[in-house]
């Protein structure tokens, strides 16, 4: 029983608050609260009564009775909220599709650009994942206190600023779908670095998004990347919890599902003919997911994405790795001759790792033991020291190699 | 909602970023004509303001501005829109928008909390 509702938590939660918020005139704290109470009640009445046929239905006009009792109760000093309470109370919904489904305008909510980043995450977290207030504060090791005054002050300025609760209009809508998949990224990346459930939510709510936005091809891209490099997620260290490199990676423990899903997807995106920069990074993660080996991967045409990429979404790191796959396509002293024209990466750990890498199969030794050994000096997790400590022991002992390092490329 | 739209000069723009900026005129005609725009105006620089403090009952009148900063605000209008989203589109098409900045502070009418 808890587990069925545990999943009806996690497809409802969202729908029910976006019904809720609307209900309410905009009151975010109600509208969680009386879900939170329905979904109590659920817990309370279910495992006798059985699940009702219609779970959504129920729940929402559970919800919807229990915000009636508090307007009326607490006497309200909110005008939206007196006026909610004089209408007459709604009929209970007949079916779960008969509840409205906002949730787009819950996630673009969210992750409106008047409100700062850290807010459009916790904000999406709590409403669209429906992490409680203490799981977002232990995944961003921030104290749970901390976290609830910046929900607080998020749905304050929600309601203070006036931003609205809708999907945007056609002509705000590309720069307001960005904003959206950028904290998806975000969390996912978040996710990547251990806390796995910000992935989970990731992918979850990006899946929601590409069924309500099925024809914005960088939703599918986004979703299509987040599951190839989720793919990779068990491969990705050794026994001892030490990072991989993408080369050392035993693809066999690669999730073929999810593979075969981020491919799939990446072409339906890309059939739009609208290439973004998440559909190409997705495009260039298909190419190494779906290759056997470092050396049967299509070097040529991961080098042509990144030609595309960087005049999409120009920027260093973008660059970096394209000079990583013309090592691979044409040889090292070709790819150094492009990580030499770099600018404004100097302080980046895998500048001078890479830098190190091509020196070393290029037969130039001395120059690379420099790199390295700035490398070292800038990664920003004993994790990767380790990693790239041993990697230079290990092209030491069997000679030049290189590859690019697993995970995720920085943003930008 | 109602806005109070303060009107900024940017003292760190750098000419050339406003290429097709809007004429001011075209633009309060046009929020004019849409009922958005309820008033509005230049106002004279800090060197024209007079800041004015009661302490002890005592009128304590100074010359100049109550902040340090120098003729940021050159100007105000009161706007009336559906939320902050039409706000926004109303500000980015004012022409100090493109050359200094726009402040929206939405009006927080007595008795709502």
């Amino acid at each position: 029983m808890d587990d069925t509702i545990a999943g009806i938590y996690a497809d409802g939660w969202s729908r029910i608050v976006a019904t809720m918020i609307r209900f309410t005139g905009g009151d975010w704290d109600l509208a969680e609260e009386c879900a939170q109470d329905a979904f109590a009640q659920a817990l309370r009445v279910w495992p006798a009564d059985g699940v009702p046929d219609q779970p959504l239905a129920w729940l929402t006009t559970v919800a919807r009775r229990r915000a009636l009792d508090r307007i009326r109760r607490a006497g309200v000093e909110r005008e939206k909220l007196r006026e909610v309470a004089m209408e007459p109370v709604p009929p209970p919904y007949a079916g779960d599709a008969d509840i409205p489904d906002e949730r787009l305008e819950l996630m673009f909510t969210c992750c409106h650009p008047a409100l700062n980043v850290e807010a459009q995450v916790a904000l999406t977290l709590r409403s669209v994942a429906g992490m409680s207030t203490a799981e977002i504060a232990r995944a961003f090791l921030v104290p749970e206190k901390t976290l609830g005054q910046r929900l607080f002050r998020a749905k304050q300025r929600i309601r203070q600023a006036g931003i609205p609760f809708r999907v945007p209009p056609g002509h705000l809508l590309p720069e307001r779908l960005s904003a959206v998949l950028h904290v998806l990224y975000l969390l996912f990346n978040e996710g990547w670095s251990g806390r796995e459930q910000l992935s989970v939510e990731a992918i979850r709510i990006g899946r929601t998004l590409t069924v309500l936005m099925p024809d914005e091809p960088e939703a599918l891209g986004l979703l299509a990347l987040m599951l190839l490099q989720d793919a990779r997620r068990e491969a990705r260290t050794g026994v001892d919890g030490e990072l991989l490199t993408l080369e050392e990676q035993d693809r066999s423990r690669w999730d073929r599902r999810r593979i075969d899903e981020g491919a799939a997807l990446v072409e339906r995106a890309l059939r739009r003919g609208r290439a973004g920069a998440f559909q190409l990074q997705a495009a260039i993660a298909a190419c190494h997911a779906t290759a056997p080996s470092m050396d049967e991967t299509d070097w040529p045409q991961i080098v042509g994405l990144y030609d595309v990429l960087r005049t999409v979404a120009p920027g260093p790191v973008v660059e970096l790795n394209r000079a990583v796959a013309v090592a691979m396509a044409s040889g090292p002293e070709a790819g150094l001759a492009l990580v030499d024209t770099i600018d404004g990466l100097d302080g980046y750990h895998l500048l001078h790792a890479t830098r190190a890498e091509l020196l070393v199969r290029a037969g130039r030794a001395d120059e690379a033991a420099k790199s390295l050994s700035r490398a070292v000096d800038l990664a920003p997790t004993e994790a990767e020291r380790r990693l790239l400590t041993e990697r230079s022991a290990a092209s030491r002992r069997t000679g030049p190699r290189t590859g690019p390092l697993s995970g995720p490329p920085p943003a930008g | 909602m109602k806005y109070l739209m303060l009107v900024c000069i940017d003292p760190e723009f750098t000419p050339g970023q406003d290429d097709g900026k809007p004429e001011v005129d075209d633009w309060a005609g046009e929020m004019d004509g849409k009922g958005i725009r309820l008033m509005g105006d230049r106002t004279r620089p800090s060197s024209a303001a007079t800041t004015v403090r009661v302490r002890d009952r005592e009128v304590l009148v100074t010359d100049g501005p109550f902040t340090e900063t120098k003729d940021v605000i050159c100007g105000f209008d009161v706007l009336e829109c559906e939320d902050l989203d039409q706000a926004i589109e109303v500000a980015s098409k004012h022409p100090m928008a493109w050359t200094g900045a726009i402040e929206l502070r939405p009006v927080w009418p007595w008795g709502v909390d």
